[in-house]
């Protein structure tokens, strides 16, 4: 057959480019401004943000971007240092998560029939019970602070990655090449760590960069709540509290940090759509990039061999 | 029958569990419990030690636990450390506005939800398509305490058209209903839109428009109707969060719900109460989705057969 492209199809074909252009520098711009705020905030921020000043509740200016807060501290400065602790408790937290979802999935995908009775049960009773009740206890447990929020987050988000990674695991277990395994004679924890592990790699990357997003929005709402940095510390969560008593008369206190909670979730989630579209075959719609980023390495195996 | 069989048969362990997870509680928090309730009055070694027995805290683990379950099964949650009233009458009296809150945001989410996803999905890649998407995507993204605050900003604050904290009205509830409502209306606009786009290419959609029908008719009598099953099913997933989310809500606004009072039961180290709290959102979780599973059951007979077959 002759490949006829239509003007409009090398339209269409043009703007796919386009758009992939863009979310790369999209991507690109993120990874910077995250490498940014975590390794060295002073550099886009040059006041200190828990430093008073004389100028109390004043709105953005040239000196103050971002405005002033009740006991003169700048706003934006604050906003800046302010992302350390909310990506540092989702990243974490959902990092420990991954962890242990895989742990008790591989386990109870692959361990004998009573194993896998027991910790899917117990599963299915944390999955019964809301993440943010799970993680409020835990809390009422262990203390306030920054490491009990990466421990809420992590022991929260456990359960629905075990949960997929289990059934990914049974699912695998009936796959050839891991009868094959079995029958000649590979023990069941050099099965799960020679073949089950790396065959889940893609699947556990798509969940941690698809839950981040909903790490975030958990860890703000428990530092909203009070429950995360130490005062005068900043943190978008609890200056986003703050504000709040303050609303009627100064609208930057709330509305900066609220910002920023909102546009790391849009990137977040967008860095798993991506994540997604990159890894994942089966995303049809988006096939292009796997068939241009992913089939060739496999090719030029195959040549190779 | 069978079917409905299967999923109680399914739900018990589930609820035991939730059972056994909240009498652990009183276990894992720390601090003794009597010296909890004593606090501050000046009480005796032995007054401690009493209050212990009468507790039944020296009684072996699983004593403890089946005396739990027995109150638990005559519908006593113990009684409030702070309050010494009964903890199943404190969360009951509350619970009417945390669910009225909850519906109410349900309600918000399927408003907005279902027809701009039915829209998006009706004609995929139009420009209405692409701001429903763009809507759904910064939907998901806001945060509802922050909506919240932006709502009541503007709808309190400047235009003075809704109040900002709870009296009671229904004018009130507005405000937290759809700054709790926004964000499940994304993800309803999300899944429909992507089923719709499904059913759209299936065959039976294709053999009904080559029997005449309507788009109006193929849309809502097919493709909708199809679509509204995986729609209710993450309703009924994501009900917990619902719940907590109006907890947090209840918080914000000076409501007096199960949500503000659990928040202050967390601090005070009120363990009663965080127990109650655990077995009724748990316990209602399991009850909601059964419901919802047998609904879907009902409407979907492929469901009853896919899990006979598994």
């Amino acid at each position: 057959m002759i490949a006829t492209v239509t003007p409009r199809a090398r339209l269409a074909g043009a703007a796919g480019s386009v758009r992939q252009q863009l979310s790369r520098v999209v991507v690109a711009v993120a990874v910077l401004l995250i490498l940014a705020v975590l390794l060295a905030p002073g550099l886009l921020a040059h006041q200190d943000p828990i430093n008073t000043g004389d100028d109390i509740l004043t709105g953005p200016s040239a000196a103050h971007w971002f405005g002033t807060d009740q006991l003169g501290r700048d706003v934006y400065s604050r906003t800046v240092y302010g992302a350390r602790p909310v990506l540092l408790a989702s990243v974490l937290g959902v990092i420990v998560a991954a962890l242990a979802g895989v742990g008790i999935g591989v386990i109870g995908g692959s361990g004998p029939r009573w194993v896998r009775a027991v910790t899917m049960r117990v599963v299915d009773v944390l999955l019964a019970l809301p993440v943010l009740l799970i993680a409020l206890i835990l809390i009422a447990t262990v203390g306030s602070g920054v490491p009990s929020i990466v421990l809420a987050v992590g022991v929260a988000f456990t359960p629905g990655f075990a949960r997929v990674v289990e059934s990914s695991v049974r699912q695998l277990r009936a796959v050839e090449f891991v009868q094959a395994a079995k029958v000649f004679g590979s023990r069941s924890s050099r099965t799960a760590v020679r073949h089950l592990l790396p065959n889940l790699a893609t699947e556990v990357v798509v969940l941690i960069s698809s839950g981040i997003g909903w790490a975030v929005l958990t860890a703000t709402t428990l530092s909203f709540l009070g429950l995360g940095v130490q005062l005068p510390a900043a943190d978008w969560g609890s200056d986003l509290a703050a504000g709040a008593s303050n609303l009627s008369m100064a609208w930057w206190l709330s509305t900066f940090p609220g910002i920023a909670i909102t546009i790391t979730i849009l990137l977040t989630n967008f860095l798993g759509d991506y994540v997604m579209t990159v890894l994942d075959p089966r995303h049809g719609h988006r096939r292009m990039l796997f068939r241009r980023f992913v089939l060739p390495m496999f090719r030029r195996e195959k040549a190779a061999a | 029958m069978d079917y409905v069989l299967r999923r109680l048969a399914a739900a018990l362990p589930v609820l035991f569990g939730i059972t056994v997870l909240a009498f652990l509680l009183i276990h894992l928090m720390p601090g003794d419990p009597a010296q909890i309730i004593l606090f501050g009055s000046n009480s005796t070694p032995e007054q401690i030690a009493g209050l212990r027995q009468q507790l039944g805290l020296n009684d072996s683990l699983p004593r403890q636990y089946l005396d739990f379950l027995g109150q638990l099964l005559h519908g006593n949650l113990g009684t409030s450390y702070l309050t010494q009233n009964s903890v199943a009458h404190e969360l009951l009296s509350r619970a009417p506005s945390t669910l009225v809150l909850t519906f109410s945001a349900l309600a918000v989410a399927i408003v907005i939800g279902v027809p701009l996803g039915l829209a998006a999905g009706v004609r995929p890649n139009s420009s209405l398509d692409r701001l429903c998407r763009g809507f759904s995507f910064l939907g998901v993204a806001i945060p509802y305490f922050f909506l919240a605050l932006v709502l009541v900003l503007f709808f309190s604050v400047k235009l003075q058209w809704l109040p900002a904290i709870d009296d009671g009205t229904v004018s009130s509830l507005i405000i937290p209903a759809v700054s709790l409502g926004w964000g499940y209306s994304a993800i309803l606009t999300r899944l429909i839109r992507g089923k719709i786009i499904q059913e759209y290419r299936s065959d039976y959609v294709k053999a009904a428009r080559a029997h005449g029908a309507s788009e109006s008719r193929v849309l809502m009598r097919h493709a909708l109707r199809n679509s509204s099953i995986p729609a209710i099913t993450t309703i009924g997933l994501q009900f917990g969060n619902i719940l907590t989310g109006a907890a947090i809500t209840e918080v914000i606004f000076g409501r007096a719900g199960i949500g503000s009072f659990l928040a202050t039961s967390i601090t005070s180290k009120n363990i009663p109460v965080v127990q109650g709290a655990v077995v009724l959102i748990g316990g209602g979780y399991v009850v909601i989705n059964l419901i919802i599973d047998l609904i879907v059951g009902a409407v979907d007979p492929r469901t009853r057969l896919a899990t006979a077959v598994a």
